[in-house]
């Protein structure tokens, strides 16, 4: 298709201020982490990036967010998937209540969440045992929206009832429909899924902060208090880390089945 | 029995999401022991420092969701009229991703980085502009400076969720506008933009939730208790000076939702009408 002269210059004077606006700021990081220590103005060093491995903090913190990843992959795996399809398979009665049920958290900020769980977080940190569980178990329902919608959009785009029929005439039990049979046909949602609450989690700040949860972004926030270079040195490279993941992700239309509000 | 399968669900959407929402709902309805009166309602209701928090969290929020949401949508638009899978789409659809959930700890970093004490603009700036306020790193810390922040995660944001509402416009109702004589502006005038004012909308309902219920960022960068509403529900909640109000903060947070929910009411009325008129055609 050919474009005139003047759609180009839209594109381009568009693509140009976003882009300024977006990369600048990048830029800037990876030019404040290679900045010399004190106000000497000359010359780069890789100081910043080499204090990375001897941070104490860090690791620690990257591998506690990585476990409440993984425990909020398995509470969406092995309780909110299985969920969905048996409400699609057995219960279309509730797809509308469960459908608005996955949807609340949108209305509902993560601090007024908090705010809420507070009090049952002590509780349980007191009487029990600290653990990430309960974390975990608050980002699963801020993600919950996100879940739902790649979920239903792929429950919607096969015919998961006539693969249940046929499996029940050849005698499947319905765990093994649900785990074996509809899952499978449904793994570009799931991943899809799984792949959103690992970036919330890496990047979820708000909870664990104010439930003095020691996650990644809690330590750069401490690391950056004491020194900056380092601090933005970490970020930069966690977001490249990042951006670098979702280029070598397949994405088959991600976004739209994700994040579509449309039909809110 | 068919009931049964969904009470494991039921029972941890219970713990995790209703009984805090409930919480906090009742709890705006009482006093820190646990005594009816909406005494905290009306105090907070009437209080200064709380209604300047307010209204600094709704202009910020206003405000960064119609900008963001404006750019955001122009550029989604030269994504959707670009090659479809080339490389360009590609990155930007991957930098948008990772940069909508950049809010918090690191994006501060990057704007100190840019505009702070000895930044790079900052730097370039005392040099070249030595007059310009862009010499001097204080405007980040206010109201403007927020809302410079805060777009930065916006504009990626509605990349996401326009996208592929721009991606279903259909090319035919261009050639059919363009065959029968429409000039480019007459088509978005009378096609594209009625079919996208719903979806437009609603995203930038999205993000005027998002900005609003935005924490760490105003958190980390001006880490003043009153600026702002969701700041000063954590300081009441957790309190640093003195003992911990959680009646304030259940209060505060009550005010929030009621917010977000006229906002979510207003965007379900407006749905409702499109709909009954798109019926009607």
């Amino acid at each position: 298709m050919k474009q005139s002269i003047r759609v180009r210059i839209w594109r381009w004077s568009i693509i140009s201020v976003v882009a300024l606006y977006l990369l600048v700021p990048l830029y800037a990081m990876y030019d404040f982490s290679t900045k010399p220590f004190g106000f000497a103005d000359q010359g780069r060093t890789f100081r910043a990036w080499q204090m990375i491995p001897s941070q104490q903090d860090l690791f620690p913190a990257i591998t506690r967010s990585l476990i409440t990843a993984a425990i909020v992959m398995a509470i969406i795996l092995f309780l909110v998937v299985p969920t969905a399809i048996w409400v699609h398979l057995k219960l279309p009665v509730l797809r509308r209540p469960f459908e608005l049920l996955c949807l609340l958290p949108l209305a509902i900020p993560a601090i007024v969440i908090v705010v809420g769980i507070a009090p049952l977080y002590r509780w349980i940190s007191i009487n029990l045992y600290e653990s990430p569980i309960t974390l975990a178990g608050v980002y699963s329902m801020l993600i919950l929206p996100y879940t739902y919608r790649s979920l239903s959009a792929a429950l919607d785009a096969v015919d998961i009832h006539t693969l249940a029929e046929a499996a029940t005439t050849l005698g499947s039990s319905i765990a093994r429909i649900i785990f074996k049979i509809v899952m499978p046909t449904i793994k570009t949602g799931i991943v899809n899924g799984s792949f959103i609450a690992i970036a919330l989690v890496l990047g979820e700040y708000t909870i664990s902060n104010i439930l003095n949860f020691k996650t990644f972004q809690v330590v750069i926030a401490q690391i950056g208090r004491s020194d900056g270079n380092v601090a933005v040195a970490v970020s930069l490279a966690s977001l490249l880390f990042v951006i670098v993941l979702l280029l070598v992700i397949p994405t088959k239309k991600r976004q739209g089945s994700v994040l579509d509000v449309d039909t809110i | 029995m068919a009931y049964l399968g969904v009470l494991p669900f039921l029972a941890f959407t219970g713990l995790f999401l209703l009984y805090p929402t409930w919480s906090v709902i009742s709890g705006a309805f009482e006093d820190n022991y646990g005594v009816r009166s909406t005494a905290m309602l009306r105090e907070i209701f009437y209080s200064p420092i709380a209604r300047t928090a307010f209204g600094n969290s709704l202009e910020l929020s206003l405000k960064t969701a119609v900008v963001g949401a404006v750019i955001g949508a122009l550029f989604a638009w030269t994504l959707a009229t670009g090659k479809p899978g080339g490389s360009f789409y590609k990155v930007s659809v991957a930098l948008s991703s990772a940069l909508a959930q950049f809010g918090g700890v690191m994006l501060v970093f990057a704007f100190l980085a840019t505009f702070g004490f000895n930044g790079l603009v900052l730097t370039l700036a005392t040099k070249y502009l030595p007059s310009s306020f862009l010499a001097d790193a204080s405007w980040l810390y206010s109201m403007n400076g927020l809302a410079v922040l805060y777009t930065f995660f916006q504009i990626p944001l509605m990349v996401l969720v326009f996208l592929p509402t721009l991606e279903n416009l259909k090319p035919q109702w261009r050639e059919a506008s363009d065959a029968l004589g429409g000039k480019a502006f007459e088509y978005w005038l009378r096609i594209g933009i009625p079919v996208l004012t719903p979806s437009f909308l609603g995203a930038a309902l999205l993000l005027f939730v998002n900005s609003f219920s935005a924490y760490a960022t105003a958190n980390i960068l001006i880490n003043l208790g009153d600026y702002l509403t969701p700041l000063q529900i954590a300081i009441a909640l957790t309190s640093e000076t003195g003992g911990s109000n959680p009646a304030e903060a259940k209060t505060l947070s009550f005010y929030m939702v009621v917010v977000v929910v006229i906002a979510m009411s207003a965007y379900a009325l407006l749905r409702k009408k499109v709909s009954k008129w798109e019926q009607q055609r």
